[in-house]
This record gives structure tokens, sequence and C-alpha cells, in this order.
């Protein structure tokens, strides 16, 4: 019954495979259509690792990796297809780097029991694990992104925001409407402005934007975008000569082609993060040596450093460590998707294992638990520096705020609870 | 040789004006109907439902209602992703509304709602033709999907903005969210087909459909002989809506399951349905189906050709696609501007005559 429309059709062409079961990941990537610049970094950085993994380790615990790509563009009816034919081969986890289509894909994977991981992306009250079991958007999410920008403010502002305007460029989209309700009761908490401005897809247009924008003359403003519409900001923020150090994006809003366009004037613009940026870290002379000068480099090969390669490469290292937690929790070197959820909810990544990977201080330290699946939320702040053409974090890893985080978690996943006839889990 | 009319006898006006008048045509329908209903259901699995079979249903049934429209009528309308919007945002509501309704009456009542809105945007079609009805109907387009992101009693004030399809039944089958069984999907998408295909077949060929050509062909010389014009544009638009409000409900219902109003019924939702008609053929059901099942298969079979036989990179087969899919359209419209059910008119009198053409 579950036979591929290859198989079908075409005759059993994958029969060649290996008798020996693979360890399936497959990426729901996009290197076309008008996010292609954020889908093409994060892919190679995704592919690089696993083929890293395999060729220098033989794989996890000795199983290799097998990573199937499908191309999404973005686009959720792709993605539909995309996750209906590669879920029959075994998939362990799911990353579609899309909300829309992690929104399509949560009931869906629920029922099939295949977890989902959604770094920093998707739903944000998939944190709470008592209502989504197999969903996981640790080590932050959006509600964090959005309260890491306003302390981060709040920082520079001596801790006082009261009476500042903040404007929020945003994706008008399931995406960039997630930070909307976060930021409502932060203005009411430290007593700012919001003003929230919304670019429609793909985000070409925003000259009407900017122009409230001059007219309002916010004292900040924040950004929630993605694909063209990040570079298109940036250029108009630089034609109205908005200062750059005063202009934040979440962390889809902070890569080198976002800015770059811009030129000198993106100097100085900034972005929250979850992970570390640049090159400097051991892992990147394996990648040199086991992947990209033996030829194996996805892509291109031109991506490597970068932000999002960074990221995609973060994603990787995740699940590779939560696919060796499941092993050891089950002891067994092949593992299900079941087991794989397990290894998920069971994930430790202290500073300690990230070092030893050669990824020291790559990400915040954190630890999943059954009704914690989004992690301690801990974000950093990136700044882009024209003359050297580089991202440097400027900020540790800091605590978000947890007390207005969590209560909005708590009423969105109990709404979903409510809707889909959930049972709280981890009783 | 087997495909004439030859021995065929027709004893009845019923049997002369039947809509399969060749034998071999009548059986093959009865076996494609036969295939589809009883064969398809048992063999059918996840990924054929979500990934071919429902999309082809669904687009069918809205390339049907947008054929009627501008195939039958002549009415341009570029605003088919917001009246598909409009059924799938009818039936979100009405679905958390009642809960107890059946999805039937649900998925109907979506047709009809949409059906209202479309009479409503198709009123400025008594004054406007043409290119400039064509822009009338694009400000529908970008309207609705304004109100639907704007309005959030429309998506019940969820964060995000999106909808999400419910768990729901039809007596006792869930054929709503991520449990319903591939086959359940399949079928209720196929019922509602038929019945559509069964409709606009017979009311293309009836009075309503005569008076719709007449307005078509020429709508002043309509006039003179007496068809209402305004009667025959806006029951093109309320039957045309009708049909493609009950293909968004199930688009976002049993396809998709959630949607965000700007990403699924976008412009390209409206382009996608037009491009289906015009290389299906304008004015013809026929063509709908085949339209459909052109851009909703080549895509695919590509993709699995491209990815999965030859291994080839994600990308470049996507880029690909765009290429040969585009490089067909427009080959297909220099070779038969009037479509692939042109085509297939041609394929039938040439099969009448063989194997003795004179």
């Amino acid at each position: 019954m579950n036979m591929k429309l290859t198989t079908l059709a075409l005759g059993a062409v994958m029969a060649a495979g290996p008798v020996m079961a693979d360890l399936v990941f497959p990426s729901l990537s996009y290197r076309t259509g008008p996010y292609a610049a954020g889908g093409i970094p994060f892919a190679d950085g995704y592919a690089d690792y696993f083929t890293l993994v395999n060729e220098r380790d033989g794989g996890i615990g000795g199983v290799k990796a097998r990573l199937i790509e499908c191309e999404t563009g973005y686009n959720t009816e792709k993605g539909v297809e995309c996750y209906e034919s590669t879920k029959g081969e075994g998939a362990l986890v799911y990353q579609p780097l899309s909300t829309g289509i992690t929104y399509q894909l949560i009931p869906k994977t629920a029922a099939d029991g295949i977890p989902l991981h959604t770094m920093g992306y998707g739903r944000t009250s998939a944190a709470n694990g008592k209502v989504f079991g197999n969903v996981f958007n640790y080590p932050a999410n959006y509600w964090d992104g959005a309260s890491g920008i306003i302390n981060y403010l709040l920082d520079e502002n001596g801790g006082d925001l009261k009476g500042k305007k903040i404007a929020l460029v945003y994706h008008n989209s399931a995406y960039g409407k997630e930070p909307i309700r976060t930021l409502e009761e932060l203005a009411a908490k430290h007593g700012f402005e919001l003003t929230a401005l919304p670019v429609d897809h793909p985000g070409q247009e925003q000259k009407s934007q900017w122009l409230q924008i001059r007219r309002e003359r916010p004292d900040f403003v924040m950004m929630w975008g993605w694909g063209v519409m990040n570079q298109v900001a940036i250029q108009e923020a630089a034609n109205i000569r908005f200062p750059m150090e005063n202009f934040i994006g979440v962390w889809w809003s902070g890569a080198e082609h976002d800015v770059l366009s811009a030129g000198a004037a993106a100097d100085g613009y900034k972005a929250v993060t979850f992970h570390n940026v640049g090159r400097d870290f051991p892992v990147f002379d394996d990648m040199q040596k086991y992947v990209v000068d033996a030829g194996k480099a996805a892509g291109a090969g031109d991506q490597i450093g970068n932000v999002l390669y960074n990221r995609g490469m973060y994603a990787a290292m995740l699940a590779v460590e939560a696919a060796k937690t499941a092993q050891e929790i089950h002891g067994t070197a092949d593992i299900t998707p079941a087991m794989m959820r397990d290894g998920m909810e069971a994930l430790e990544m202290p500073e300690a294992r990230m070092s030893a990977l050669g990824m020291p201080y790559f990400g915040p330290s954190f630890n999943v638990s059954c009704e914690n699946h989004g992690g301690p939320g801990l974000v950093g702040v990136t700044q882009w520096d024209a003359e050297s053409k580089t991202w440097s974090l400027v900020t540790d890893f800091q605590q978000t705020d947890g007390d207005v985080i969590k209560p909005l978690i708590e009423a969105d996943s109990a709404s979903y609870a409510s809707e889909n006839n959930i049972e709280p889990r981890c009783n | 040789m087997f495909y004439r009319e030859a021995g065929d006898f027709k004893v009845s006006y019923e049997q002369d004006s039947q809509t399969f008048p060749i034998k071999f045509d009548r059986y093959r329908y009865y076996l494609v109907l036969l295939i589809a209903f009883l064969v398809i259901p048992f063999t059918i699995n996840d990924y054929w439902a979500s990934a071919i079979l429902l999309p082809f249903l669904i687009y069918s049934i809205a390339a049907i209602g947008l054929n009627i429209l501008v195939g039958y009528a002549g009415q341009v309308s570029l605003g088919t992703g917001g009246f598909m919007a409009v059924g799938a945002y009818a039936c979100y509501k009405l679905m958390t509304a009642f809960p107890e309704v059946s999805m039937f009456v649900h998925v109907m009542l979506a047709g009809g709602i949409t059906a209202l809105v479309c009479v409503l945007f198709g009123l400025p079609s008594l004054r406007i033709k043409g290119f400039y009805l064509a822009v009338a109907t694009l400000a529908a387009q970008f309207f609705l999907v304004w109100v639907f992101n704007r309005v959030p009693w429309f998506y019940n004030y969820s964060a995000s903005g999106q909808i999400n399809a419910p768990e729901r039944d039809v007596f006792g089958i869930v054929i709503t969210g991520p449990n319903a069984p591939a086959w359940a999907t399949y079928l209720f998408c196929l019922i509602f087909l038929t019945i559509c295909a069964v409709i606009a077949r017979n009311l293309t060929r009836g009075t309503v459909g005569r008076s719709w050509m007449a307005i078509r062909d020429m709508d002043i010389a309509a006039e003179i002989i007496g068809v209402n014009p305004l009667k025959a544009k806006l029951t093109a638009f309320a039957v045309s809506g009708f049909f493609i409000g009950i293909s968004g409900a199930l688009f976002f219902a049993l396809y998709l399951g959630a949607v965000e109003v700007g990403e699924a019924f976008g412009i390209t939702k409206s382009f996608q349905v037009l491009f289906m008609v015009i290389i299906g053929g304008l004015g013809s059901i026929f063509g709908s189906f085949a339209g459909a099942a052109f851009l909703v298969l080549l895509p695919v079979i590509l993709k699995v050709v491209g990815v999965d036989v030859l291994g080839w990179p994600t990308d470049i087969v996507a880029h690909f696609q765009l290429v040969i899919v585009g490089a067909l359209i427009v080959l297909f419209l220099i070779v038969e501007p009037h479509g692939l059910a042109q085509l297939w008119r041609v394929a039938k009198e040439k099969l009448r005559l063989w194997p003795f053409p004179h």
C-alpha cells in the first residue's frame, strides 16, 4: 500500500540501495522562489553536517544518515507533496523551515507519529510539550525573539522604554503575525507604543510603510521579515536615513544577503539570534577536510560560515545529537520516529557537549523536558559590520521574559488542545 | 473501426441528445466512473490522495466553475483565488460554528455563500467588458484576500491568522483533519466533482447555457433576440461562484487542512486556474478536467523523473519544471489554441474515420 509513485510507475530504482537501514532525515528545502536566498544556505548547512557525520564518524552510532531533499519553494501545496512522498521512507524528523508548512504538518505529524522540529519558527505555543507531544521548537521561539529584542532595548535605554515609539515591520503572514500578541503585552508592561506595519508577500513593495515610519519617527524599528523583504526593508531604511543601530530584525532578518545589497548604509544593523555566527569554530576545519575538500559539499558550496548556513548546521547537529540520545535510551542504533521523539524530548545540550563537537558556545546551553519543548529561550544579539562584511555577536545569550511568554504559551496551547480534544501529557 | 456511430441507432430524442452519443464513448465513461468509484478507493494511499488525486479533483471543480464564467459566458475573471478563499473561510466558519452538522451541508453552504459574493462582484460586468472586467475581478481578488487577512472574525481571532480545519465527519467517517483515511477524503471530493460536472454539463447545453453562449458570442445580438443580459451574466457568476466556492472549501478542509489566505489563495491561484481553463479548452467540461490534470500532474511527474529517477539536484529540477511547463503551455497554445479539449475532439474525429479516411 505504501508504494511510492516512483516504484509504481517506473520500477524499483531505489532497490539498489544498501541493505542496512539508514537513518532518514528529510530536508524540505527551498532553493527556488522568492525565499530561496534564505533557503539555500540553510539547506546546504543542514546537508553538509549530515555528510560530515557520515564521512568523519561513519554515521550516527554506526548507522549512516541519509538525507532526502525535497524542493518546496516555500509553497504549502508542494510541502504537502514532499511530506507525503518522504514519510514512507522512515523519516525521523521534519524541519520544513516554513511557518506555513509547519502549521500544516503539526496535525499530520501527530497522526503519523513523526517528530517535527521547528527551530525558531512555526507555532510558538508548541513549546508546551504537554499539548504538543511531537513538536519541538528549542532552543528559542518567536516570542523569545520579541522579548529578546525588547530586553536588549531596555538594556540600551537604562531599563526604561516608557513613552518610546517602536514600530514593527512584519511579513503579512502567520509568520509575521506571531510576535504581535507578545509585543502588545510587552508594550503594556514597559509602557512603549507599538505600531505594527504589515508588508505583503513577497515584500518588494514597502514604500508606504517606510513613509509612515518617516512620518511617525519611531525610536526603534523591529522587523519580522524573510526573503527579499529583508533587503528591501534595509534599503528603504537606509533611504530615509533611519539610524541602523536602532533597527533590529528577528533571526530570519539577519543574514549576509539581507544586508549586503545596501552596502555601507547597512552598517550597524542588528538582529537577534539563538546561535553563534562566523567560521571561527573547530567544526569548520573538519567540514573543510571531510566535506568541502572531498567535493561533497551541498549546493554550490559557497555558503559555508554564513549565518543561515550555521543555522542549518546547528539544526542538523541538534537532530544528530537527539538521534544519539534516542539510541542510548532505547539501546538500538536503528531508531524509529517514535524513538527519535523520545530522544528529542530527553536532549541535553550543555556547553561541554558542544565543545566536544567542535562547536564551543555555538548556541545556548539548554535541556528539553516533557513539559518544555522550547528550551529556556536564551537569545543573543548580532550586529553587522559593513566594513569587514561580518556579523558578530554583541551580547551573550540572555534570558527572555518568561513571565510574559509562559502565560501566552499556556493560553494558546490550551485553545489548541480544546479545539482538537488533546489530553495533556506529562502528568 | 470500433469508434463510430454505425449500427448505433437512436430511436428517441433523449438518446439523440445524450452527452455521449457514441456507444464506445459512453462505455468508456462508465468504465472511468467505475474505476474512480469502485477501484481507486480500495487501492489509494496517502501519497496518491494528498499529492495527486485530491488536488486534481479539487482543481477540476474550480476549473469547471471558471470555465462556465470565462469559457461559456465570456466574462473574464481573475478573482478565482479570492472566490476560493470565500469558500474556504465560509466552510471554516460553518465548521467551527456548527460542528455537529454534516460536512456535505457545510461544503454546499460554502458554495452558496461564494455564489452570493461572486454575484456581488459580478454586478459591474453589466457595464464593463473584456479587459476592464478582468481588472474589476482582479480588484475582487485583492480585496477579498485583504479582508480575510484584516478582519480577525474570519479566522476566529487566532494569533497567527491561519485557519485550521478541525476534525469533522460524514456519517461517522472522519473526512477532515489528519486522521481522515485517504479513501474517504478522495471519495468525498469525487462525489462533489461528479455532481458538479453533471450539473455543469446539463446547464451548459440547456436554455441557461445557450443564453450564456449567446452573450459570449455577441451580447448586443443576444439582447436583440431576447436574452436578458442581467439574468444571463449574473446566473453565470452565481453558478461559477458556487463551484469555485465548493472547490475552495474542499481545498482548505480536505486537502491542505491549514490555510493562510495570502499564500494559498493569492493571485497566483487565480492565474493557475485560468491557465487550466485556457490549456484545457475554453467552453468545454472535458477541457476543465484535462487542464487540471495537466497542471497538477506534470510538475509531479517531472519531479519524480528528475529527482527520484535521474537523481538530479532538487533546485535544478524545480527550475526545469518551470521551463518545461512554460514551454509546453506555449507549444500547446501554438499547435492548438483551443486547448487540450480540441486536440481530443480532433483525435475523435480522426478515430471515427480510421482506418479508412477518405
